[in-house]
């Protein structure tokens, strides 16, 4: 492989979406869907060629594109970056994106517009093969806010709908928020740092690990400030607790998008960022527990939220919210290999549980919740199969991914020594009992029982074509053997070899060698929970039917809290927006209309207009009125010239 | 005195034995022949121009006791003026072919008097000495008082003379009086003589600049500054198109050339003293001009208005009185001939039921039945509005630059503000022409194929001259050279 081969894994979809999208009025629907299929499914090939060579044979290296930003110290070229990480996540990527891509020709064959739709997929792939790529902070930045464009984008798809384009502005927003914390962040290693490479940063970091900033007076840790801003940018992108409001609304967009923007790849692009940056992130405890703390309670918090829910979507959409949770606390117990060995498998088994979803959704017509369907098992086998096959690697059973990557997270918060290690184990156990507990209630409500849906619909449902079924049977197999294939690589004792050079991890917090020393109950606590909630589910959703409701009558409060997602909607609703609507009502009818309008454009108009017709009414037509304007301005230049003489 | 003294007016002496001729012949049988007499008069400029150009003269030449001077300036400056009233003179060739139409009628004598006229502003671009300057003036005022005129007919027209006339006259006075002045104070009306004067004496004495302030008034009439502009939207609008074509062109050119000759040559010692005066003059030109153009409904009155300011934008590089403020107004001048006989030649080819148009309104919907003079005029009025990367871009842009090198930055600031509202009247004859719609279109005309090319020659060098800017910065720098040798 050259380097031309390996720019084109980050290029090609870039030019397919580009032809699809320039030209997509004069292009066929299955013109759009075979370009960019193509070129995606081709980057996908090369990207997994280049993981052997990259990952498996060593042979790191970057791609000098052009140069971007050159102004005084700051210098920031295009440059492409093939290690280990970029690559693993490249494979990801392309992978996930290219059976997106298929699945899309199956699901969105009845829309208008296609080729746009096909165009926004590919768009996204470029970005965000452009973010993992990425050789310096801005360049990171400018693919983290592409992937944001894109999945804006594509969760107002439908922009008839008034609930997508207020998903899609709300998702925008939620960002902008976080984005501002790593913008601040960037420039805080700036100014650390006097660089935004990420050779030159990394290779200073040890240096700079005591430097200090001052910040309002304050003299603060120049790196804990910096990660923790930088953070605060993961935590909008991958929903963290406080900033997660948008991921369960972005489900409005079509589902292939939920799947790979909201599930596979885009949410985890904060994982990615606090990985790549290990070496920062490293000589900064106080950071790092702060990423622990806020981890694993999003890792409790949305599964809490997800028992409760009833649109298919929905619910794994806190799966994968609460699944987010697990990577960050891993990060935070400087596990940063679990966290993205974690990272790969729940890509694989989160598309598939969101494509079977949409699956499912496909053939009963658009429905969405759970409580009109049931029975389905019988009506639509390979789905049925595939989701089962998603749901145990999620709920973490021996042999299938998540087992592997799950439980080594959870070993390695039990191992570690950093601040709320442990609290994270538990919270981390405890979201793995309600994890099995909703993956099977939704089995349960989804599959089995009675059929609910009204007979019209009934008397349709249908298995979905083989071109969806085809992308989940790729899926379906990383789900299956991603993690057993990869636990030598990514965690086990190949890791070192396998890593090299892209993860940095103190000698000191090295909890993924401990955690293969953990106590046996530690070992086997998650899955003894994972098989207890299934349990519980069937008891509740095929036994004893009446379980649920009986529940929520028992402690009706706590479902309310549940149920609703713990009010964040509503408390951010009473403390941010409205006020800011307030506010900007205020502004717009007062300071806009009332002062700068006014007194401004149309002020000035106005007064250009009166001055104008002052200048005309001079114009009187007599030409002793002329003549006398004329001696007159002989006069005043005169008087002008005297005076103003005296006065220089 | 020899035959080789008389060689550096060559072109003068040329025109005004053709002039002579001419006269005579139009008096003697050929009276009734427009049209012949306009060729002739066509022939006789395209001479007078190759003799200007072809015999450059070395370095700078005066004859006739200091009263008459060439150098590469005077060419250039004359070139110009005499190429404005050769196209103007264009322009009427195809009014000629309407003869018998009382609203186009133009009788025999205009091109004389146009030759007169343009003899006038020959020798006052080459004028030496306060007297050959006074000469010229009134040799090419008094035809254009009679050309505004030209129309006996029509009542407009003869007020626009009367005023033209009566005003013109109050404004030679003022002149006469600021040389007489002048000359009782310094002792001296010749050019050279006060250049050594002011060169050698500390202290001038209050009269001789109270006569310069005469003097200014009096030039500023004639390019129609403000507060001595009253004249020029009445006398647009009342005198025939073509004659307004010439009007708006050539003399402005050889009264702007007479205030740089003055103001650069011999007053430039006294730079201190005018500048604030020519300031004045100038900020008052482009508001006076902005804002009167905005309320107006007939195109040749806006024109006007818009000729105002573009006076104002000129005589910012005069205030400037730098080097580069030198070379910026003569391309500026350059320019805004270029853009003003182009919409009038735009103007002539455009007829609503045999009439000429005088509302703004009448170009309503010309994109779609003139698309080719839709897309003229649109140059025209962005060159005149100042967007690049048309000509009048870099004319403007070159005049603020002299300004801001002299440090007046305020005078620059003004300028733009002048402009933007300025750029309020240009553009909304292009939204007219583009966005309007009419049910009353325009006329087909199959006629006027001469002003229809010089539109286009207009329009192509105002949207290429970004290419060929060197050609005019060089020939610019070589004038502003001749000028300025006495000054470091």
């Amino acid at each position: 492989m050259s380097p031309l081969h390996y720019s084109l894994i980050v290029f090609l979809p870039l030019i397919g979406s580009l032809i699809v999208g320039v030209f997509f009025n004069k292009i066929t629907n299955k013109g759009a869907q075979l370009i960019t299929s193509s070129c995606v499914c081709l980057a996908a090939l090369l990207a997994i060629i280049g993981f052997v060579n990259v990952a498996l044979h060593d042979n790191a290296l970057s791609v000098f594109v052009l140069d971007w930003i050159t102004s005084g110290e700051l210098n920031a070229p295009w440059k492409l970056r093939f290690d280990t990480l970029s690559i693993v996540m490249l494979c990801v990527v392309t992978i996930v994106s290219s059976m997106v891509h298929i699945y899309s020709i199956g699901y969105m064959h009845h829309d208008p517009s296609i080729p746009r739709f096909m165009a926004y997929l590919s768009l996204f792939t470029f970005f965000m093969n452009m973010l993992v790529t990425s050789d310096n902070l801005i360049q990171l930045f400018f693919g983290w806010e592409g992937v944001g464009l894109a999945s804006y984008l594509l969760i107002g798809f439908w922009n008839e709908k008034k609930s997508a384009n207020k998903a899609s502005i709300k998702a925008f927003v939620v960002n902008r928020v976080g984005d501002f914390g790593f913008a601040l962040g960037i420039m805080a290693v700036y100014v650390i740092f006097k660089s935004v490479n990420f050779n030159t940063i990394f290779a200073n970091a040890a240096l700079h690990s005591q430097t200090e900033l001052s910040l309002l007076g304050y003299q603060v840790h120049g790196l804990t400030l910096a990660c923790i801003l930088l953070f605060i940018g993961a935590m909008g992108k991958s929903a963290q607790l406080g900033l997660h409001t948008w991921l369960p609304d972005a489900m409005e967009g079509p589902t292939p998008v939920s799947a790979l923007i909201h599930a596979a790849t885009m949410v985890t692009a904060g994982v990615f960022m606090l990985v790549r940056l290990s070496p920062l992130f490293e000589f900064a405890p106080s950071a790092l527990a702060i990423v622990t703390i806020v981890g694993a309670c999003t890792a409790f918090f949305a599964a809490t939220v997800g028992m409760t829910q009833f649109d298919i979507k929905r619910v794994i959409a806190y799966s994968t919210c609460s699944q987010l949770g697990y990577m960050f606390f891993a990060i935070g117990v400087s596990a940063y290999t679990a966290a993205m060995f974690h990272l790969v498998t729940h890509a694989f088994f989160k598309a598939l549980l969101f494509l079977c979803a949409g699956s499912v959704i496909h053939g009963v017509d658009g429905e969405q919740d759970m409580r009109n369907m049931g029975g389905l098992y019988k009506l639509m086998p390979y789905t049925y199969a595939f989701m089962w096959i998603g749901s145990l690697a999620l709920a973490g059973i021996p042999l299938f991914a998540g087992y592997y990557s799950k439980d080594m997270i959870l070993e390695a918060a039990w191992a570690s020594h950093g601040f709320g290690a442990h609290f994270a184990y538990f919270m981390g156990i405890a979201a793995a009992l309600m994890t099995a507990f909703y993956s099977w209630r939704l089995l349960f409500m989804t599959f089995h029982g009675t059929p609910r849906m009204p007979k019209k619909v009934l008397s349709h449902v249908h298995e979905s074509p083989s071109v969806m079924l085809f992308p989940l049977f790729i899926l379906a197999i990383g789900a299956l053997f991603s993690g057993a294939l990869g636990y030598e690589l990514f965690v086990g004792h190949g890791r070192v070899d396998f890593w090299q050079a892209a993860i940095f991890v103190l000698p000191a917090h090295d909890s993924v060698e401990h955690a293969h020393h953990v106590p046996l109950w530690v070992k086997k606590l998650p899955l003894v929970v994972a098989v207890f909630g299934i349990g519980l589910a069937y008891l509740a959703y095929m036994k004893r039917k009446n379980l649920p409701e009986k529940i929520t009558q028992a402690c009706p409060r706590l479902y309310q809290f549940f149920f609703n997602k713990w009010y964040f909607d509503e408390l951010y609703d009473t403390v941010f927006v409205k006020p800011t609507k307030k506010a900007g009502l205020w502004f717009w009818q007062k300071i806009d209309v009332g002062v700068i309008d006014r007194f401004g454009p149309n002020g000035i108009a106005a007064a250009a207009q009166r001055i104008s017709r002052y200048t005309s009414s001079l114009q009187t037509g007599y030409i002793y009125h002329y003549a006398f304007a004329m001696v007159f301005g002989v006069v005043v230049l005169m008087t002008v010239y005297l005076f103003g003489i005296k006065g220089l | 005195m020899s035959f080789i003294d008389f060689l550096p007016a060559i072109s003068e002496i040329y025109l005004i034995i053709c002039t002579l001729v001419l006269l005579l012949l139009g008096v003697f049988g050929l009276g009734h022949q427009l049209k012949r007499i306009t060729s002739i008069s066509l022939t006789a400029l395209v001479g007078t121009i190759l003799l200007i150009v072809l015999s450059p003269p070395q370095g700078s030449v005066v004859i006739f006791n200091g009263l008459f001077t060439v150098d590469n300036f005077v060419v250039m400056m004359k070139a110009i003026t005499v190429v404005a009233a050769l196209v103007s003179l264009l322009l009427t060739m195809d009014q000629v072919s309407n003869e018998n139409d009382p609203t186009f009628f133009i009788p025999w004598e205009y091109p004389v008097l146009l030759l007169f006229s343009t003899l006038g502003m020959m020798v006052m671009i080459s004028a030496n000495d306060f007297m050959s300057v006074y000469i010229g003036l009134e040799l090419h005022s008094l035809p254009l008082y009679v050309m505004a005129a030209i129309q006996r007919e029509n009542l407009k027209s003869t007020e626009a003379g009367i005023k033209y006339f009566i005003l013109g006259a109050v404004a030679s006075g003022l002149l006469l009086y600021g040389i007489s002045l002048t000359y009782g104070f310094a002792g001296s009306t010749n050019f050279d003589a006060l250049e050594k004067l002011f060169a050698s004496q500390q202290i001038i004495s209050i009269g001789t600049l109270v006569g310069l302030v005469f003097i200014l008034c009096g030039l500023a009439f004639k390019v129609a500054a403000v507060p001595f502009h009253m004249w020029s939207p009445d006398v647009y609008e009342g005198t025939p198109t073509t004659v307004t074509s010439f009007i708006a062109s050539a003399p402005k050119i050889a009264a702007i050339a007479v205030i740089l000759r003055i103001f650069y040559g011999p007053y430039h010692y006294l730079a201190a003293q005018w500048q604030l005066i020519v300031i004045v003059i100038a900020v008052f030109s482009m508001f006076v001009g902005a804002f009167g153009a905005l309320q107006q409904k007939n195109i040749k009155r806006l024109l006007a208005y818009s000729s105002v300011s573009h006076i104002g934008y000129a005589l910012v590089g005069i205030a400037a009185a730098n080097h580069f403020g030198l070379q910026a107004v003569i391309i500026y001048m350059t320019l805004y001939v270029v853009s003003a006989l182009g919409i009038f030649a735009a103007l002539l080819t455009l007829r609503k039921s045999g009439k000429g148009i005088t509302n703004i309104s009448e170009f309503a919907g010309l994109s779609k039945t003139h698309p080719f003079s839709a897309v003229c005029m649109a140059i025209f009025m962005f060159s005149m509005a100042g967007i690049p990367p048309l000509a009048g871009f870099f004319g403007k842009f070159y005049v603020f630059m002299s300004a801001v090198q002299s440090s007046l930055y305020f005078l620059a600031v003004i300028g733009v503000l002048a402009s933007v509202i300025g750029a309020y009247y240009y553009l909304r004859i292009i939204k007219i022409m583009y966005f309007d719609t009419t049910e009353a279109s325009l006329d087909h005309m199959r006629e006027g194929t001469t002003s229809k090319v010089i539109m286009t020659i207009c329009g192509i060098t105002l949207l290429t001259f970004f290419i060929a800017s060197d050609w005019l910065l060089s020939l610019s720098a070589g004038a502003a050279e001749t000028l300025l040798t006495s000054i470091p």
